[in-house]
């Protein structure tokens, strides 16, 4: 195994067409371990942080361009960022520990594809597109369209995330993300919700309701965004949403949670999500 | 807050001292098993065990043995068969299986390398054939008729056996005329409770360094509670004399019950043996959680009987313990801890079950907890019933001195009900519970044990003292072994270095365990001290030609009437001129042990659409006897607290269909972190025993075993729905929550 | 496996090591540099107790590739001290009795350390999710928490 750490993508995209068996790591938090527990054993380690544009974040002409290695922690500490993105800031700032903050990054996230990947849901809410280094030069693509699977990705060989895009949040418009856990810390998602609404006064103008941890990708619940438009928050709405979000799951049991469990909270959390993401569109702490 | 009765002056017992090996500590110098390396070391890798219940039909080692950097691999074939008669029998079979394996991470075999990579990529290239045997995982299954048998060794103790069994023991007790007590209650309450295997996940896992020497002669460094006991089970595993095996204990980080036995220092010793150069062996964290201690699963069902106005009148008890695939006596363990209550009528029922899980291993107040979860949920269901306030029922039928346990045992002097009056009038119990929480009450017991100590101590030159135990410190006794000495001596605590010896420079010591240090350990310290103090009489009263039973020991010096006081440190001066160095040991077997007594008070608030407990205020009162050093008995309340609130919520063995653990990671189980807890507030409630020198009750053990009921009876109180099954993690919660 | 030559600050100190290039930064400080204050508890960041500050940054060292150190400024809970001065920090820990077996310390001091440089008066809740990385089995944090909470006290009375 052999460690690199190139300072251009074109040094790091050469590297890994030259390397069969390479790998591109930033934060490594799961690759480490798994290169302990003696899984894989890349060819050669391909250290993406001494790329400036991979940890660079960039808000200008409307947009935002975020490096893909960009340490979530510097996300979250990102007043500017925080405050226009609230609900993507806090899942960005529920990946592990403040020493796993420092690590993780949203194209590690994304390129894993765990399905309870915390920004996953939020990215996708805000329509996240991908901007991914190729043989051929650079192609883009929206987060949903990445992840295909647990673990799996439609990322060809040679190829990484670069940065992320991100229109600026429009007026009326604001996010909100929250996570079932056992504990209140260092654990993966149980349930996952991400969601985004544009509100007109009390009426739900646009609305886009992803979940995490619930299917083999995060979802996104067509139904209960159709519950919500021309809508106002009631309590029926809520309920219809929730059931709708519950229905929209296709979840596993495992050693986190059950099938029924994760229904169930799936519509809690959509409800929950759905009146911060309202309180913070209409009172614009977006 | 203490609470304590007729308070006795001191000087240093009961301040609150920096502890000596604090500094190394908060520096990183204190050297933990794994921080020691010795010249020319190799690092050696275990290949384990990938079924549940196998036959090992062949071990192929000739790949591992050729590839580079390897110097030696061992297998069951290179330890000795002890013969099932063997009390190590067990323990040797565990540290490596022979024939059969009896878990899913099972030792198998084990290669020394020069780096700890290369061990691995030989473990690796090791080929095992197995024929798989069936397996049993639940007590259920295996108490089955006609179930697979475990293990081919165990025949059930304390009864007849001409056949093994599933059974390693089963205990019956009996007092008063339970039926007729059932029949003439007025309230019976009736439930089955069950608890999934934890672990005591202790921070450092299991490491050593062995040195076997040419001459035969091992010396081992490693993280244990118990350096002689490391001693016996390995020259025994290994077939030698115990005087082959020298051990130092390094500083030990967390063992909680798990590091009262041996896993790795006897493969260790024997690959260095066959290498002819040190080794070391550090587990990983998934070996840890695979291959180590937990504490059992278990089924208990609880049938209490009472008068409307909450007398308790019978109990009736069935009670079971997973012990994994070697035999325990958890269930005998288990009878042994129901001791809270008067109970004239008591029926018990125990059992310890084999299961092709890892041999299951002490933490803290073993099997009490299981127990208590059980009685005190269906005691506090009786007070909820009978609408009488949870404290004051328990104070009416409260264990006081005099009254007996399960097993008959008389209660010596006992600080129960000094507990629930402690709780009862503390500002937590008198404060109204917050709105939209709940509050939980449960008590707790162990009976804590003494064994054998010994201690030595030096006064040396300078006129300071060396106190040297042969008790390993999990949790500050060293400090409470200064602060004893000082008390004795008449010494500031700081002038006191206490020290944890090798086997070879202290009188055998039994394990740190079972609450025993402060209790035993102090003991032989204080036994030592008061040695050296009558020869620096005796030393005195020659120097000041008086009669030494004219010469008293005050204020760390020699006082005789019409004389000045002779100090300590005069005296120490003059030791060359006066009898030589001034030096005394104890040794002895400690008598007397204090049980100790618990209650707990929780408030918790469940969020009723997720079945998320958070828990919001906490408070532990313990019978301590005397608190030493009381910070550092807090701190076992307090630790021993969030270990039961953590096995409450959301501690368990997730178990595949093959009997491999799913969740051999502090990822996926998972011990409270800070932000799951409030402060764990305490009161030491010091009621002393009559029995040590200070009154010294153990504490370690009792802070665990009343959190389970404590947050059941809370959230019984807080959401209307009774939880019976341990954990009580979200899905659980919202299951129950939903048939409510 | 290849081998990096790696230069880097360690504690104030310019040093310099061969790494393999698969191990971690923490078996590097370990194994190369002999500084075995920073634990190996879990080996997947999950306990903490390796944790170190790296250009000021709190990091679990043994989900960091040691030649990643290169040209890195580290701080362990070796360097954490003034000389024969202890940090608060340590003063506080020892004084609140925040420690029983102490094999967590080393990380909780580093990872207190890195909140306190960046939040000199956190509220207790801050304190116990700042602290959430960090696994300690014996003490039930209680002392911990109110050892890190004397330590903001006085660090902010230094800075008046």
């Amino acid at each position: 195994m052999r460690y690199v750490a190139p300072t251009s993508v074109d040094e790091a995209r050469s590297l890994l067409v030259d390397n069969p068996g390479s790998r591109v790591f930033a934060g490594a938090t799961d690759l480490i371990p798994q290169i302990r527990a003696g899984r894989p054993q890349p060819s050669v380690m391909v250290d993406l942080k001494r790329i400036d544009r991979l940890t660079s974040v960039s808000h200008r002409d409307g947009g935002w361009a975020i490096g893909a290695a960009t340490p979530t922690a510097a996300l979250t500490a990102n007043p500017e960022f925080a405050t226009m993105f609230p609900g993507l800031s806090e899942a960005s700032g529920l990946i592990g520990s403040d020493q796993i903050q420092n690590r993780s990054s949203w194209g590690g996230n994304v390129a894993n594809a765990s399905p309870a990947a915390d920004s996953v849901p939020a990215l996708v809410a805000n329509d996240a597109q991908v901007v991914i280094a190729s043989a051929g030069g650079t192609r883009t693509a929206a987060v949903d369209e990445i992840i295909t699977g647990p673990g799996q990705t439609s990322l060809g060989d040679g190829e990484f995330i670069i940065e992320f895009t991100l229109a600026d949040m429009a007026a009326g418009t604001s996010d909100a993300y929250l996570r079932i856990i056992p504990r209140t810390e260092m654990d993966i998602a149980v349930v996952g919700a991400g969601v985004r609404l544009t509100m007109d006064g009390p009426t739900v103008a646009a609305a886009k309701i992803v979940l995490g941890a619930v299917a083999p990708t995060a979802i996104r619940v067509g139904e209960a965004e159709a519950a919500l438009v021309g809508n106002t928050l009631d309590e029926a709405t809520l309920a219809e949403a929730a059931e709708a979000a519950s229905a929209a799951c296709n979840p596993i049991n495992d050693k986190r949670g059950t099938i029924e469990y994760r229904r169930q909270v799936a519509g809690v959390l959509t409800k929950r999500c759905l009146l911060i993401a309202a309180d913070r569109a209409q009172n614009g702490t977006a | 807050m203490t609470a304590t009765e007729n308070p006795p002056t001191y000087t240093w017992v009961g301040t609150r001292p920096i502890r000596h090996d604090g500094y190394d500590k908060v520096t990183g110098k204190a050297r933990f098993a794994a921080d020691l390396d010795l010249p020319g070391q190799l690092r050696a890798v275990y290949v384990r065990s990938p079924h549940a219940h196998a036959r090992i039909v062949s071990i192929n080692t000739a790949a591992a043995e050729a590839m580079p950097g390897v110097k030696a691999v061992v297998t069951g074939a290179d330890f000795p068969d002890l013969g099932a008669a063997d009390p190590e029998y067990d323990v040797s079979v565990n540290v490596m299986a022979r024939d059969t394996v009896y878990y899913h991470g099972h030792a198998v075999a084990a290669v020394a390398a020069t780096s700890r990579e290369l061990a691995a990529d030989a473990a690796a290239a090791i080929v095992v054939e197995y024929e798989e045997l069936p397996a049993v995982f639940t007590i259920d299954d295996a108490m089955a008729d006609g179930a697979p048998l475990v293990n081919e060794t165990n025949f059930t103790k304390f009864v007849k056996a001409d056949e093994p069994s599933n059974l390693s023991t089963i205990t019956n007790l009996e007092r008063g005329e339970v039926d007729d007590a059932f029949a003439a209650a007025d309230l019976v309450v009736e439930r089955e409770f069950t608890t999934a295997a934890v672990h005591q996940g202790y921070i450092e896992p299991h490491a050593c360094v062995v040195d076997t020497g040419a001459d035969g002669r091992a010396s081992v460094w490693c993280s244990s509670q118990g350096h002689f006991r490391v001693r016996s089970s390995t020259a025994a595993v290994l077939g030698w004399d115990v005087s082959r095996v020298k051990v130092t204990p390094a500083e030990i980080g967390g063992g909680f019950g798990g590091k009262t036995t041996i896993y790795i220092e006897p493969v260790a010793a024997r690959l260095s043996e066959m290498a002819g150069r040190p080794v070391k062996i550090v587990m990983t964290r998934d070996e840890v959680f695979r291959a180590t201690g937990p504490a059992p699963a278990s089924k208990v069902r609880v049938k209490v009987g009472a008068t409307n106005d909450g007398e308790l009148t019978a109990l009736e008890a069935w009670m079971a313990y997973n012990v994994g695939a070697f035999g325990n006596v958890a269930g005998l363990v288990g009878a042994m801890s129901v001791a809270s209550y008067k109970f004239p009528n008591l029926k018990l029922e125990a059992y310890s079950v084999l299961s092709n899980l890892p041999k299951s291993a002490a933490y803290r107040s073993p099997s009490a907890p299981h127990a208590a979860f059980a009685i005190e949920s269906v005691v506090d269901e009786i007070a909820q019933k009978l609408d009488i306030d949870p404290i004051e029922l328990r104070l009416k039928n409260a264990a006081v001195e005099g009254d007996v346990t399960a097993m008959g045992m008389p209660h010596p002097r006992i600080g129960f009900v000094e507990c629930l009056e402690a709780v009862r009038e503390s500002e937590h119990y008198q404060s109204p519970v917050p709105d939209g929480a709940a509050r939980g009450i449960a008590a707790g017991f162990w009976f804590n044990i003494g064994e054998q100590s010994s201690a030595t101590v030096h006064v040396n030159e300078d006129g300071t003292a060396t106190v040297i135990t042969g008790s390993p410190d999990i949790g500050g006794s060293r400090a409470s072994m200064a602060l004893m000495a000082a008390e004795e001596l008449g010494l500031d605590v700081n002038s006191i270095t206490p020290l944890v010896a090798d086997t070879e420079s202290v009188g055998f010591t039994d394990t740190t365990e079972g609450s025993r240090t402060t209790f035993a350990t102090g003991m032989a310290v204080v036994q030592a001290c008061r040695d050296l103090i009558d020869d620096m009489r005796s030393r005195a009263a020659t120097t000041l030609s008086v009669d030494v039973g004219e010469v008293i020991w005050a204020d760390g010096a020699a006082v005789a009437e019409g004389h000045d006081p002779v100090p300590l440190a005069s005296i120490a001066a003059q030791s060359k001129r006066t009898g030589g160095p001034l030096t005394a040991s104890a040794s002895l077997n400690a008598a007397g042990a204090g049980p100790s007594f618990a209650v707990h008070c929780g408030d918790l608030a469940v969020d009723e659409e997720t079945g998320h407990t958070k828990v919001l205020r906490y408070t532990a009162a313990q019978d301590a006897g005397t608190a030493i050093h009381p910070s550092y008995v807090e701190g076992q309340l307090q630790g021993g607290s969030v270990q039961g609130i953590g096995w409450a919520l959301n501690e368990e063995y997730v178990l595949n269909d093959d009997g491999s653990l799913d969740n051999a990671s502090f990822l996926d189980y998972r011990i409270p972190v800070a932000s799951d807890l409030p402060m764990i507030e305490t009161i030491i409630v010091e009621v002393p025993n009559p029995s040590h020198p200070y009154g010294v009750r153990g504490v370690g053990e009792t802070g665990i075993v009343p959190p389970m009921a404590t947050i059941a009876n809370a959230i019984s109180r807080a959401a209307g729905i009774r939880m019976t099954a341990l954990p009580m993690s979200p899905p659980h919660v919202l299951t129950a929550l939903n048939e409510r | 496996m290849n081998r990096t030559h790696v230069n880097c600050t360690v504690n104030g100190d310019d040093v310099d090591f061969l790494a393999a290039d698969g191990i971690s930064l923490l078996d590097a400080l370990r194994d190369e540099l002999g500084l075995t204050g920073s634990k190996e508890g879990c080996g997947t960041g999950d306990c903490g107790a390796c944790s170190i500050l790296i250009d000021g940054k709190l990091n679990c060292s043994c989900l960091v590739l040691a030649p990643e150190a290169e040209g890195a400024e580290i701080v362990t809970v070796e360097g954490i001290a003034d000389g024969d001065h202890l940090h608060p920090l340590q003063q506080t820990f020892l004084e609140g009795a925040a420690l029983q077996c102490g094999i967590c310390t080393p990380g909780f001091l580093v990872a207190a350390k890195a909140l306190l440089d960046t939040n000199p008066d956190p509220t207790e809740t801050e304190i116990r999710y700042a602290l959430a990385g960090n696994l300690c089995r014996c003490t039930g944090y209680d002392k911990i928490i109110r050892s890190v909470q004397e330590a903001a006290v006085q660090l902010r009375e230094v800075a008046k």
